[in-house]
């Protein structure tokens, strides 16, 4: 069955002879498991090279050019008990990497400094007081500047470079009032220090660079470290496709080495991996990824397919086709892209508070300047009063304010199962009042199951799932999971568009279309029952059952809808679905709005017209057909088996079956916007309390320093906090 | 205070030489695994290959 794997896609050549593959790894999280698979590899011949990364769960392998096949890597880590696939560094992840490489050197150099500059302000503050001679109190000075103005020059950069591009565009984010008050302060200096002058503030300028590097360098990693994860949950989704490669020969290739133009052949039961027509065969196609419709829809030669539809009975030709060919691809790309124009520009929480700080800041600064030219001092002394007051409100603890409770919610939604694709999801997600559902692949599991298996003798779902073990069609596969049987029957035999049929004991059991078990009449009733299933008929000897085959609902989906109605949430179903399968799953959780038979220009219209009436609307969805709507809504969100289109359209992407963590977001995110306004308030009550001492022109070095570093302490403690969600733990699976 | 000529320079140059092997050390890749790093730390064992070639053939 399984044809040559090629995977020279993702070989890297180091030269010298040398070979690296880079491979995502399921299930690596201890140090045990860190030295079995290098161990492992390691004593495979040829291997030179074989190091685990814990915190990305990735394996770094070299080898020497030759014998060696990169599949036998894949094997050998399978043996020893691990899930793997080679990895494809993302430009994206790739940026993220260099960074916060970029990052974490300027907060080496500015952390540097730092220590250094300290050690020279300590005696110079003590000096003051006691019996330190000008001379020498300026040859400290001149090294602290020595020391602070390449460090700042070298370390600033990234406040300087955003700042600078917020300005071009006529905008005001933190790191304007950032790089004013930290080139004032470091200006002032030197001018001090030319002069003579008893106080200098590269301690306080530099000291701030540091603080607000390290609240930017666990952004970056946070964030870096979602990224690796969503990469090797991509990675480890191992899609593949078999191709043809000249004289009907296959081979099984992944989807990033394949081409427009290519032939690939889908198999019955295979999902398949890109956008083409088919050109060969006959088939039912399971869309509901694409469209939201849970019907088969019938695939022959002319028929556009899409990746992530599911093929059920026949085997396909497809020829693929580049994103743009295909009408609906490019009817839902035209759909997004305005969706993502008229999408008006979120303002982050830090941004408006930068609005309203700088300007106020700012003016105090400079009427404090002219007050004291008023009050009769001297030019010199008026702006060496105003910059202090620029120092001393210079926002360290306003700019860690907010990224430290991202970081520290970000890391606890991770703990949860949620991944973050923006940085201001959390906020736009406490606003939350309003949730959009999808139904099929969202409030439902994208695979099919058994839904009356509870009904049915042991003996007969036995028997029934080694008949289906031994088919293709995904239909058999929901029987053979809620059988848990796991061989298949020996010698039963499939007819193609029939069904499978086998003997146990002498006797004849079968497994298919009700007229291939005999069981019409019960089918019959069956569908009366449940008119939106796929029926699937047993029969051994006399014993006849008729299986109800469709997407079950998830376990906690009404748990979750009846804890989002606790939250005064509003809650809503849109289905591209028909309506008596939209009306079952709105009935069984209880939502009294839902609309079926829904295109994906009618949900961007209701989200519109729910934005109209004041409400924060969070889209949750899967299908591609949910793409546009995910980047219309206040927010959105994706389970991981969603469209990759979606998936990268959504603001939040949760993993595993479960809809708990949506629940477990909304929470988290909610308690971090209070976190985040509690920070904002600690450093405008920090303001409050030490501009009147800047203005009055008492502030020393020592002063500024002191409350500099005891607000941002006092604000990163706080973010602690977000660790815990507002309203506990939720308690229900 | 003569004495200063000799501990300010002393005190810049061990701080640099510490800067530097923090660059160093950055450059070299030892920041990328930080969850792997501590575990290594601990582990009793080196999984080195060289080391017992003949235990991993299994």
């Amino acid at each position: 069955m399984q044809a040559t794997r090629d995977f020279s896609h993702y070989v890297r050549d180091l030269g010298a002879g040398l070979q690296h593959i880079d491979l995502a790894v399921e299930g690596v999280n201890c140090a045990g498991c860190m030295s079995k698979i290098e161990r492992g590899l390691s004593a495979m011949p040829d291997v030179t090279l074989a190091r685990v990364n814990l915190t990305n769960r990735r394996v770094a392998l070299e080898w020497k050019q030759g014998a060696l096949d990169p599949a036998k890597f894949i094997d050998r880590l399978a043996e020893l008990g691990y899930k793997a696939y080679p990895f494809e560094t993302a430009d994206a992840e790739a940026a993220e990497n260099e960074q916060s490489r970029f990052l974490l050197r300027c907060l080496g150099v500015a952390a540097f400094a730092t220590m250094n500059v300290m050690m020279l302000s300590v005696p110079v503050w003590s000096g003051n007081v006691s019996d330190m001679l000008p001379e020498q109190r300026d040859f400290f000075h001149w090294l602290s500047a020595l020391i602070a103005l390449p460090a700042a020059a070298y370390a600033g950069r990234p406040f300087f470079r955003s700042a600078y591009r917020a300005l071009r565009t006529g905008n005001v984010n933190m790191d304007v009032p950032i790089s004013i008050g930290v080139s004032l302060a470091l200006g002032m200096s030197l001018v001090e220090t030319v002069n003579h002058a008893a106080h200098t503030y590269f301690d306080a300028a530099i000291m701030l660079l540091t603080f607000l590097l390290v609240g930017r360098y666990l952004d970056q990693s946070m964030r870096r470290r979602t990224r690796a994860v969503a990469g090797n949950l991509a990675a480890l989704k191992a899609e593949t496709a078999t191709k043809f490669i000249g004289n009907g020969e296959i081979a099984v290739v992944p989807v990033a080495a394949i081409d427009p133009g290519d032939i690939v052949l889908l198999r019955p039961g295979e999902r398949c991996a890109v956008d083409g027509t088919v050109i060969e065969g006959r088939s039912e196609v399971d869309q509901s990824l694409i469209t939201g419709e849970t019907i088969f829809a019938r695939a022959e030669s002319g028929t556009a397919v899409y990746a992530g539809s599911l093929n059920i009975s026949g085997t396909l030709r497809v020829r693929v086709s580049a994103a743009s060919e295909s009408t609906l691809l490019s009817e839902i790309t035209r759909l997004l892209d305005n969706a993502l124009q008229a999408r008006s520009r979120y303002i982050r929480l830090a941004d408006r508070a930068s609005r309203l700080y700088a300007p106020v800041v700012h003016v105090t600064a400079l009427l404090t300047v002219l007050g004291w030219v008023l009050f009769g001092a001297s030019w010199h002394d008026a702006i060496v009063t105003g910059v202090a007051v620029l120092i001393i409100t210079c926002p360290c603890a306003l700019g860690l304010a907010i990224p430290t409770v991202q970081t520290v919610a970000s890391g606890a939604m991770f703990k949860a199962g949620v991944l973050l694709n923006s940085g201001d999801a959390i906020e736009r997600l406490a606003d939350v009042d309003h949730v959009i559902f999808d139904k099929t692949g969202t409030l439902t599991l994208p695979d099919l199951e058994v839904v009356n298996a509870a009904g049915v003798p042991e003996f007969v779902l036995d028997i029934a799932g080694q008949l289906a073990l031994a088919s293709h069609h995904p239909v058999a596969a929901a029987v053979a999971r809620a059988s848990n049987v796991k061989t298949p029957l020996m010698g039963a035999t499939e007819e193609p568009g029939q069904g499978v049929r086998g003997k146990v004991g002498g006797v004849e059991a079968r497994l298919g279309r009700p007229s291939f078990c005999g069981a019409e009449q019960l089918a019959a009733e069956r569908a009366s029952l449940d008119p939106e299933a796929s029926l699937v008929a047993f029969s051994f000897g006399e014993t006849k059952y008729v299986f109800s085959v469709r997407q079950a609902l998830r376990a906690d989906a009404g748990a979750m809808i009846s804890e989002l109605k606790k939250r005064n949430i509003a809650i809503e179903i849109l289905s591209g679905d028909r309506e008596p399968a939209v009306r079952a799953a709105a009935q069984a959780l209880g939502v009294e709005e839902w609309r079926a038979g829904v295109t994906p220009a009618d949900k961007i219209a209701r989200i519109e017209d729910l934005k109209r009436g004041g409400y924060k609307v969070m889209m949750v969805g899967d299908g591609l057909n949910d793409a546009p709507s995910l980047a219309a809504a206040h927010v959105s969100m994706s389970p991981i088996s969603s469209a990759h289109l979606s998936q990268a359209t959504a603001d939040l992407v949760f993993l595993g079956k479960p809809l708990a963590p949506v629940v477990a977001a909304i929470d988290f995110a909610r308690k971090a916007l209070h976190l985040m306004r509690q920070n904002l308030w600690l450093a405008v009550g920090y303001n409050i309390l030490a501009v009147p001492i800047a203005i009055s022109g008492v502030v020393t070095p020592l002063i500024a320093a002191a409350a500099m570093s005891g607000s941002s302490i006092l604000v990163m403690l706080n973010a602690l906090r977000a660790r815990h969600a507002s309203q506990g733990r939720v308690s229900w699976r | 205070m003569e004495v200063m000529v000799i501990l300010v320079p002393l005190a810049l140059g061990l701080g640099l030489v510490g800067l530097l092997a923090f660059l160093w050390s950055l450059r070299s890749g030892q920041y990328d695994d930080l969850e792997g790093a501590a575990w290594r730390a601990i582990a009793d064992d080196d999984p080195a290959p060289e080391d017992k070639p003949a235990e991993h053939a299994s």
